[in-house]
């Protein structure tokens, strides 16, 4: 089969292999930070990781399906308070269990958005999932047990477990797993039935149905996963900010972020977010050092409409072979 | 001959417009029936409440001796109700192949019966495409087609489902002469191999061409059934179609 506009990356490694290399990349990255041994590096790859879960997540309902989600930071910040609310209640929870209960809130949460919202279609959905986030802003601003307007701080460790070492090397590490489980997701997705019916969903609902496609029941699906790996990517951001208040965690830059690094990367496939979330994320950090930490918005704003305009398809659609 | 399709009493309004009028509609296994009538008649949204994609409010509509009363349309196009979409509906970003691919998986292989492997799926894939002369550009987008390729596409991409029955809802619209053939014999052929075809149409020479028995709406009411050569000569047919 030649290139399939599902997966934008030529015919390579899929299904355990994939995800095996994956593996490999984030051991190798990680040993390379272990030995580099700068926080502020880690500091910054957590960042870039965290776009690169936030933005595959994102993809999977927006790029694959083709519903424009909104409300990031709703399910952003719902896994972000899970752990603040868990860290009140089980102190002595891990955190990895933090981020599996962080899922699983946000994807119920996915699932129920998807069953209220998604007999609308196009921009309608993209409002009502843009209310989604003023509503879960509003019940968190107004809930005192996880801080309320107050915000709320999270007692950071000084060492990591198991790894020894700064404790954000840990969030780091724990990040690049989830960065390793969100994408072999996305891989697997876009050439099995699913990413099919996805893509069909994505080019006509009407006749995805004729097909024999169960759009609501794909829909609800999409949703749930993409809700579910939004919560995750934010369930160690209490450990990594140590002081969250609603303003931080549902900032408008999450949401603009993770729309606008698929959409510079490209949104055909898994690669796609990769590629927009290191080159945005690392160019937003290296200005926001060099020139202002103010201009990082503005970067991926400006970005987002320069390749809309020129390149609909991302970086990834440039380099793929004309039809 | 069994009636394969059975709509009985069916009703369809949209706010204050009845644009359906207690249709009662039978159509027997391997029939071709031609359905016909002025622009606004409902000839559409007829096909579109059989299919699912509309509720009717009033009425049933039973399929293979089967009620499909609350099923939805991709239960139906499963249960072998396959159609074609008057404008034609590529899915714009998937290869032809890939078009095709999208019913074989979610159809045939969401069957019982059926069981396709990868390989099984992309041989039925072209060969798909090869029975409407569309293998040769199997990897390219839908984009690239003439009209009547995408007609043909679309043709394609509802038999893969492996339907019993096939609406070709204006399936020749916009087509020349030698076109209107080509997409007449190929739904003959289909109908020789055993599949119901309901053929609505406003290309008289195709339907009086293809149909065994012709209906008639207008204003949302069937004012006429029967054989193709009665049924055009009807007074109340020639009101409908030329005014008094």
């Amino acid at each position: 089969m030649a290139s399939l506009a599902v997966s934008g990356a030529a015919p390579g490694l899929r299904g355990a292999p994939f995800t095996l290399a994956l593996i490999a990349v984030a051991v190798v990255i990680f040993v390379f930070g272990r030995w580099f041994d700068s926080s502020y590096a880690f500091f910054i790859g957590y960042v870039v990781v965290q776009y690169i879960v936030l933005g595959t997540a994102w993809n999977i309902l927006g790029g694959y399906t083709g519903y424009v989600n909104f409300g990031i930071t709703a399910f952003f910040a719902i896994g972000a308070y899970s752990t603040v609310a868990l860290h009140k209640l089980v102190p002595t929870l891990p955190l990895p269990a933090m981020i599996v209960v962080s899922g699983v809130l946000a994807g119920l949460v996915g699932l129920g958005t998807g069953y209220l919202t998604l007999r609308l279609r196009g921009v309608f959905f993209s409002i009502a999932t843009l209310a989604l986030a003023v509503v879960v802003q509003t019940l968190i601003t107004n809930w005192d047990f996880v801080g309320g307007a107050r915000g709320a701080y999270v007692l950071r460790p000084k060492v990591a477990p198991l790894i020894g070492g700064e404790y954000v090397q840990y969030l780091f590490l724990l990040m690049l797993g989830m960065g390793v489980i969100v994408l072999a997701t996305a891989r697997a997705i876009e050439r099995s039935s699913l990413g099919y019916g996805f893509a069909a969903i994505r080019d006509d609902e009407g006749a995805a149905e004729a097909s024999g496609v169960p759009t609501l029941k794909l829909k609800l699906i999409a949703t749930t996963l993409s809700g579910g790996f939004m919560g995750m990517a934010g369930a160690p951001l209490p450990f990594y900010v140590t002081y969250l208040d609603p303003a931080s965690g549902f900032s408008l830059n999450y949401a603009v972020n993770a729309i606008a690094m698929p959409l510079i990367g490209g949104t055909g496939s898994w690669l796609g977010p990769v590629v927009g979330a290191v080159l945005v994320g690392g160019l937003q950090e290296f200005l926001r050092v060099t020139i202002s930490s103010a201009v990082n918005v503005l970067v991926a704003g400006v970005l987002m409409v320069a390749f809309v305009i020129a390149a609909p398809q991302g970086i990834v659609g440039l380099f793929q072979r004309k039809r | 001959m069994t009636a394969l399709l059975e709509v009985a009493g069916l009703g369809k309004r949209f706010g204050g417009f009845v644009a359906l009028e207690s249709i009662d509609l039978e159509v027997r296994q391997g029939e071709r029936l031609g359905l016909i009538g002025p622009n606004g008649s409902g000839k559409s949204t007829l096909v579109n409440c059989i299919c699912g994609t509309l509720r009717n409010e009033i009425g049933k509509v039973r399929f293979a001796e089967e009620s499909l009363d609350g099923l939805s349309a991709h239960e139906r196009t499963r249960r072998g109700l396959a159609r074609s979409f008057q404008l034609p509906r590529p899915f714009a970003s998937l290869s032809l192949a890939e078009n095709i691919r999208i019913p074989l998986l979610y159809t045939v292989n969401a069957r019982a019966t059926g069981h396709l492997s990868r390989a099984a799926i992309d041989a039925r894939c072209l060969e798909l495409l090869g029975e409407v002369g569309l293998a040769g550009k199997a990897e390219r987008l839908p984009r690239d087609l003439t009209q009547i390729e995408m007609r043909k596409l679309e043709l394609a991409r509802a038999m893969a489902a492996e339907p019993k029955l096939l609406i070709a809802d204006e399936a020749m619209a916009g087509l020349s002469h030698g076109e209107v053939d080509e997409i007449i014999a190929l739904l003959i052929r289909l109908n020789a191999e055993g599949v119901t075809v309901i053929m609505i149409e406003h290309i008289m020479r195709a339907v009086m061409e293809f149909s065994q028995r012709l209906a008639v709406l207008v204003a949302g009411r069937k004012i006429a059934d029967g054989p193709p050569q009665d049924v055009v000569r009807d007074p109340e047919v020639v009101r409908a179609y030329l005014g008094e």
